[in-house]
């Protein structure tokens, strides 16, 4: 980390109870959380990967949609500063017929529990459950709204690779118009001062998106020839039922990245990914496992960058003063 | 006989005096009393004697005809906990409303003489505000097959609609236009291209965009106003188009006017007085369908009023319960309670800002809809039943949905501060709302 960084992350306190967005958050709170993690990334190198900092709080993961990675990250990061940690996976769809999603968190309320990691199909849930919930809400993912700890670690990735945010150009590659991930790297990337250019097929790039600060291209290399990091999103199969792309053939042969593609790129580039990856559709897989990818350390940052905001929204003192203790 | 207070009243004569008196139709706008006698208007002059009437004293207020609103979902038959036909008339009255044009889209649909009979014996049997029920165009609202338009009309509905859906088969729009030609009413069309709007739950937009909601563009409206143009063009038949929010659409719609077609429109408060902007941080009681729109979009709502493209304003009154509405943006239900606050919005909006004068705007509220309906109402001619409203054009109030009548408690207006406000009302000559 850079002293820049560090000084201002010093002067920063974190007063709030939720993790919604990175929209809400100031400059000064996402390097707050990114130094947190750093302090915190040493503890999974560890023998024993554990540390007391949460011990006695609960943490349950709620997760209406699908997920492995980002719920498996989540469930890693509580068990290893102590806390208590529980599953609750459950189609919305199944909730749709009986009970409200408020109507399932007043009964996890009532059952004491500190913090809630949500994860929704649609935009907005965890901002109405944090509204009514006195627990702490943690946004793993709603619709096509925001993902801040996915953009969190991307930026921690960043930051390790290259050293400094501010002043880099970020390319979002994809289907921008769906895409949670894009939505918070765009709000954490121009907070942090890079340029942001967001590129993809005229149907996935969302209406009046550069009034958010960012670039807007359909020409993949005009992108990749400016991107100091490029990151890759997923298409879904979905996508080409709904006739935003006409086949996933055609989307590989105008964005997909390989090795040819790359060739106007610069020599440092790093490329990122998400995950899952659609090896073949927007990534092939000499690329995926090149020398450009860190798509495996995003993943370990992310345990790293969890386990800082699951620490810093219970409100547990200073990291520094917890590790002199113990 | 149990004698209800509204039959004692009755009987008696008021006289509504020193007020200043708004009445379009007469096109009346200064200083009168008027003589209120066995519900109806008995006399209008600018000094009248008390002659041992009861006495309303209107100094400072405007008194104007009862407003009649030719867009209101008032739920029954079918969802009665979202709404009754006796809360939403009790709700209509406190907003000043003397007169509701409820919206088919029941359960049962209205689509056959029996729902019409009970809705009409429903409203008579309560007393409240007069409901005249608007029938469907297809059966059960299916956009398949047409209803029998005589028999409702006949049973008294005052105009055709599918309202919460658009008449979507082009061939069944263009033979109801044209077999309504017989009778003289509008059929209503909710404009929406429904391919051009699945799955959309707001405004397609900056605010959609960064909420990563499914954006609804104005084009699937204006879409549908320009094929049923051309639809009333071919057949001379009279289309309505309910709540207009797109600018385009107004754009259209006064092309079509000066063409001479047979077109009418109407806009809600909210949409003349709210943007997109209203949904950030995912506010559910912003949520409408056609969703509030841009800046452009509502300025250009107030200039169609202005120029009467648009002629009438009229709430869309859409209830539901505080379950449904609190609730995720996807998942909660399209729809405002405005009976309650559109005398105040517009009022807000549109008087105050200097857009409107009090007395287009009672125009729109009143004479206009009326005529749209049919209906002798929305005026303070003599003879005619006694439905006054007196408004206090200086009174500030609060938005507190929690106090409305209707079962319908959420609004987008909840919080704001308003300037106007409707303080008594009369129905067929008798105080159903007071000071």
């Amino acid at each position: 980390m850079t002293t820049t960084i560090d000084q201002a992350a010093k002067t920063a306190q974190w007063t709030k109870k939720d993790l919604l967005g990175l929209r809400e958050l100031s400059a000064e709170e996402i390097q707050l959380i990114l130094q947190t993690a750093e302090s915190f990334r040493e503890i999974s190198l560890r023998p024993i990967k554990k540390v007391p900092a949460l011990r006695g709080k609960t943490v349950v993961n709620l997760f209406f949609e699908p997920s492995t990675r980002t719920r498996t990250s989540f469930e890693l990061a509580a068990k290893r500063l102590s806390a208590d940690i529980v599953n609750i996976s459950t189609q919305a769809s199944s909730l749709s017929k009986g009970e409200t999603v408020l109507d399932t968190v007043r009964n996890l309320e009532a059952l004491k529990v500190d913090v809630l990691v949500i994860r929704h199909a649609a935009a907005g849930v965890p901002h109405l459950i944090a509204k009514r919930a006195t627990a702490s809400v943690i946004n793993a993912g709603d619709g096509a709204h925001e993902h801040p700890t996915q953009a969190l670690l991307d930026l921690f990735t960043i930051q390790e690779k290259k050293g400094r945010i501010e002043g880099l150009t970020v390319a979002i590659l994809g289907d921008i118009v769906h895409s949670r991930v894009a939505r918070s790297n765009i709000w954490g990337l121009t907070k942090l001062g890079a340029r942001v250019i967001v590129c993809g097929p005229p149907t996935l790039l969302p209406p009046h998106i550069e009034e958010l600060g960012v670039t807007a291209t359909v020409r993949a290399e005009e992108a990749l020839r400016a991107a100091d990091v490029l990151m890759l999103l997923r298409i879904q199969h979905e996508r080409q039922e709904a006739q935003l792309v006409p086949s996933l053939r055609e989307y590989r042969l105008r964005y997909g990245i390989d090795r040819a593609r790359l060739a106007p790129a610069k020599p440092d580039l790093l490329i990122m990914h998400p995950g899952p990856i659609n090896r073949g559709v927007e990534l092939d897989s000499d690329v995926a496992d090149g020398p450009f990818s860190v798509i495996l350390d995003q993943v370990t940052n992310g345990l790293a960058v969890r386990m800082a905001v699951l620490y810093l929204v219970c409100g547990a003192p200073r990291v520094d003063e917890e590790e002199s203790g113990s | 006989m149990k004698k209800s207070p509204v039959r004692d009243l009755v009987m008696s004569s008021i006289l509504i005096k020193n007020g200043h008196v708004i009445d379009p139709a007469n096109k009346r706008d200064g200083r009168f009393d008027i003589l209120l006698d066995r519900g109806k208007i008995a006399d209008v002059q600018p000094r009248l004697a008390t002659n041992g009437a009861k006495t309303i004293d209107a100094t400072g207020k405007l008194v104007v005809p009862g407003f009649v609103d030719f867009h209101t979902h008032l739920r029954e038959p079918g969802r009665e906990d979202k709404e009754t036909i006796e809360t939403g008339a009790r709700a209509a009255l406190r907003g000043g409303f003397t007169t509701v044009c409820a919206m088919p889209n029941t359960t049962p649909a209205v689509d056959h003489r029996g729902v019409v009979d009970f809705i009409r014996q429903e409203a008579q049997r309560l007393g409240l505000a007069a409901v005249a029920p608007i029938g469907a165009i297809t059966k059960g609202r299916q956009g398949k097959e047409l209803t029998d338009f005589g028999e409702l009309f006949d049973a008294g509905c005052v105009a055709l609609s599918d309202d919460g859906h658009p008449v979507a088969d082009g061939l069944l729009m263009r033979r109801a236009l044209e077999y309504a030609t017989v009778f003289g009413r509008p059929l209503i069309q909710h404009a929406e291209d429904l391919a051009l709007s699945a799955g959309g739950v707001m405004h397609e937009g900056f605010v959609s965009t960064t909420l990563g909601l499914r954006g609804i563009p104005g084009e699937s409206e204006s879409v549908m106003v320009a094929r049923d143009l051309a639809l009333a063009e071919l057949t001379g038949g009279w289309v309505h188009f309910a709540h207009l929010s797109s600018g385009k659409s107004v754009e259209l719609i006064r092309q079509a006017k000066r063409q001479g077609l047979r077109v009418t429109c109407e806009a809600t408060p909210h949409h003349l007085a709210l943007t997109h902007e209203a949904v950030e941080a995912f506010d559910t009681s912003a949520k409408a369908n056609p969703p509030l729109r841009t800046e452009a979009d509502r300025q250009q709502l107030i200039e169609g009023l202005r120029d009467g493209t648009i002629d009438c304003i009229a709430t869309d009154h859409a209830p539901h319960t505080d379950w449904e509405k609190d609730a995720d943006f996807d998942t909660a239900p399209f729809g405002i309670s405005g009976l309650e606050t559109a005398l105040g919005v517009c009022a807000q909006t549109l008087v105050q800002s200097g857009r409107l004068s009090w007395s287009q705007l009672i125009e729109k509220l009143s004479a206009a809809p009326a005529r749209l309906a049919g209906l002798e109402a929305g005026t303070l001619s003599i003879g005619v039943e006694a439905d006054v409203v007196l408004i206090d054009p200086a009174a500030r109030w609060t938005v507190e949905p929690r106090r409305f009548i209707s079962k319908g408690r959420h609004s987008p207006f909840a919080g704001c501060e308003l300037t106007g406000a409707v303080s008594t009302v009369l129905r067929r000559g008798a105080e159903v709302v007071g000071a």
